[in-house]
């Protein structure tokens, strides 16, 4: 039973991160933007995140300047492909290996500082709780609140979302600077939580596996929910089937949980009317106001 | 056609020549690194030995280094090193054998050494140092201080250097608690602080209570600083990250090798040759011993001393394998090409 806790509260911790940048990410490309950025602004985030905690010795300073440094980022991208019209797929892919370069850059003082750890509420650290609180505001966000109908409006049409009077650059800038701050709060919570130190490249590819999240759960919070913690679930256990040595192959149990997850998603995705759906249309589509 | 190439090559050999002896004569050396320098492990420990040529040489030696070089891009980045006037050209990772060697055919003039690796040719040597005797000193500490008499040990990928290391570990420890057991993690990575962290926190939730790693970052000390258990560093000296659970490290020490390798490029008498030191030259260093009863930290400073003066070998005598079968002697071509593990290994080692 011991071991069934301790197990649940590393997949929580392993599931998390990923949980947090998906869901950002979720709303931002429900407006219509594709941002691939996910790891270059989760990567600042925990530079940020360190730096701010380590610098003023307080983790929650820490967590704010993680979710000001993915913002950061995201209003850059932003900047270039809403206001200035770049290829939004080449804008995102440049804001990682931005954020990557910027971050080793910035955290080159912090690089072998002991971290500054975020409490832990009864052995349960808070962004977990937050993590699950905004897969509620995320999902009423989207479906039940009259702005998650804008944003879904703006990103399945944005012309007709234009001629009805919406202000599409507008509610484009508030989603991915929302997806920012969250994508910046996944990092913080690498370099706060998860292991608290800094070194370069420490997000190692989770971004993008948070960014398949997305497109995997048919860009639905609970299906993001899901995946994380299925990808969480499996790679962790695939650890403890090692450590039972039960005789796997490792590098089978090592692809299991790219496997695993992509299997489940793209079984609950066999319903086709429910994935058409739920794409947004106008996608990584720039929007030029014709008037 | 192809004569056409082979001028405009010769060309811009020239000139790439031309503009080397411009630069006062300096000769450059130019290492590519798989990991970032801020890993505190492996790749930080080559650039204190690329700092220490450059303080060793000062003006006589210009130097240059990439950094987070994957596998599948250092084809392109030793090319691009060779062609910006590079003399000597180090890669420090075991996946890097192959794109060196195809580059060390295209660069004659140009002279390759691989760490970790057992491919050579004509302007190509490998050095690697014997990790495997810091890991019997490791193995008979994490055999005294276990409580549980089971150690976690997160590797990283297959290789023979990893192998030896989880053997080593393992006769060390059989050298003290012949029941002693190992639980191996294959973590498929050399560096991934979450997964590292998530690797070590398993392995204690499985019964370890020493850990013991063979990937990069500091990550899974920490989880056991945070557990309270105990741990070893691997490549640096991390006490810094985990002041209460580190026991030693084994320190990876490459200035000697690259101060001699230099300026034996630098004399014209650099050869292609298979270096291979460990702590009889300096180059497998423990950390200072900590968090040990005394008694356990004179054990393990006198085994380390055995090693270095040739008195004792990891690999001596008769070893077990762990289907059953006996090796009389273990030379050095089996521990560079291990592909087996010894009795007792709690694990089935990945093909």
């Amino acid at each position: 039973m011991e071991l069934f806790l301790t197990l649940i509260t590393i997949i929580m911790t392993a599931a998390t991160p990923l949980l947090l940048a998906a869901l950002g990410e979720t709303v931002t490309e429900r407006s219509g933007v594709l941002n691939l950025g996910v790891e270059g602004m989760m990567i600042m985030g925990a530079v940020g995140g360190f730096g701010g905690a380590f610098l003023s010795g307080n983790p929650w300073v820490g967590i704010l300047l993680a979710i000001v440094a993915g913002m950061f980022m995201a209003l850059l991208f932003g900047i270039l492909t809403l206001t200035l019209l770049a290829n939004q797929v080449a804008t995102g892919l440049a804001l990682t290996l931005l954020g990557l370069g910027l971050s080793s850059l910035l955290g080159e003082g912090f690089v072998g500082q002991p971290g500054v750890k975020l409490p832990s509420l009864y052995g349960i650290d808070p962004l977990i709780l937050i993590s699950f609180v905004m897969v509620g505001v995320v999902s009423w966000l989207l479906f039940r609140s009259k702005a998650g109908l804008i944003i879904r409006a703006v990103g399945n049409s944005h012309t007709s979302a234009h001629a009805l009077g919406y202000n599409v650059i507008g509610v484009r800038y508030l989603c991915v600077l929302f997806g920012g701050a969250m994508s910046g709060l996944a990092g913080g919570y690498l370099s706060l939580v998860y292991t608290p130190q800094w070194v370069e490249n420490m997000t190692a590819g989770k971004g993008w596996i948070a960014l398949a999240l997305v497109v995997f759960a048919s860009w639905l919070p609970v299906r993001v929910l899901a995946g994380a913690y299925l990808f969480g679930t499996i790679s962790i256990l695939s650890f403890v089937f090692q450590a039972m040595s039960l005789g796997i192959p490792s590098q089978l149990l090592s692809s299991l949980p790219y496997l695993g997850t992509i299997l489940a998603l793209v079984v609950i995705s066999g319903n086709k009317a429910l994935t058409r759906r739920n794409t947004p249309a106008s996608l990584g589509q720039p929007f030029v106001p014709d008037r | 056609m192809k004569k056409i190439l082979m001028t405009a090559a010769a060309a811009a050999m020239m000139l790439g020549a031309a503009s080397a002896s411009a630069s006062a004569e300096a000769l450059k050396a130019c290492w590519v690194y798989i990991g970032p320098i801020g890993d505190f492990g492996w790749t930080y420990q080559h650039h204190q030995g690329l700092e220490a040529v450059k303080a060793e040489l000062g003006d006589k030696v210009e130097t240059a280094y990439a950094e987070n070089v994957p596998e599948a891009d250092s084809e392109k980045t030793f090319e691009r090193f060779a062609r910006e006037g590079c003399k000597v050209i180090y890669g420090t990772s075991f996946g890097y054998m192959e794109p060196m060697l195809k580059v060390a055919k295209k660069f004659p003039d140009v002279k390759f050494e691989h760490a970790a690796g057992y491919k050579t040719a004509d302007n190509m040597g490998t050095y690697n140092a014997k990790f495997h005797e810091g890991r019997y000193v490791i193995g008979q500490i994490a055999a005294k201080m276990s409580k549980t008499g089971t150690a976690g040990y997160i590797a990283s990928f297959p290789i023979p250097e990893v192998v030896s290391g989880i053997n080593a570990f393992m006769l060390g420890a059989q050298s003290v608690n012949p029941d002693f057991k190992v639980k191996v993690i294959w973590a498929n990575t050399w560096f991934d602080p979450a997964k590292e962290a998530d690797a070590a926190k398993v392995l204690l939730s499985q019964g370890a209570d020493i850990m013991s790693q063979h990937t990069d970052s500091t990550a899974p000390l920490q989880v056991v600083e945070a557990e309270g258990k105990l741990g070893f560093g691997q490549a640096s000296d991390m006490i810094k990250f985990a002041p209460k659970a580190q026991m030693t490290a084994i320190v990876d020490n490459w200035a000697p090798h690259y101060i001699k390798s230099v300026k034996a490029v630098m004399d014209g008498s650099w050869k292609p040759a298979q270096v291979w030191s460990g702590m009889a030259e300096g180059e497998v260093v423990m950390a200072p011993y900590t968090n040990l009863p005394e008694d356990v930290a004179k054990m393990a400073a006198a085994t380390a001393s055995d090693i270095a003066s040739g008195k004792l070998n990891p690999f001596g005598g008769k070893i077990t394998k762990q289907d059953g079968t006996v090796v009389d002697a273990v030379d050095d071509g089996m521990i560079l090409g291990m592909n087996w593990y010894v009795k007792g290994v709690d694990d089935k080692l990945p093909q």
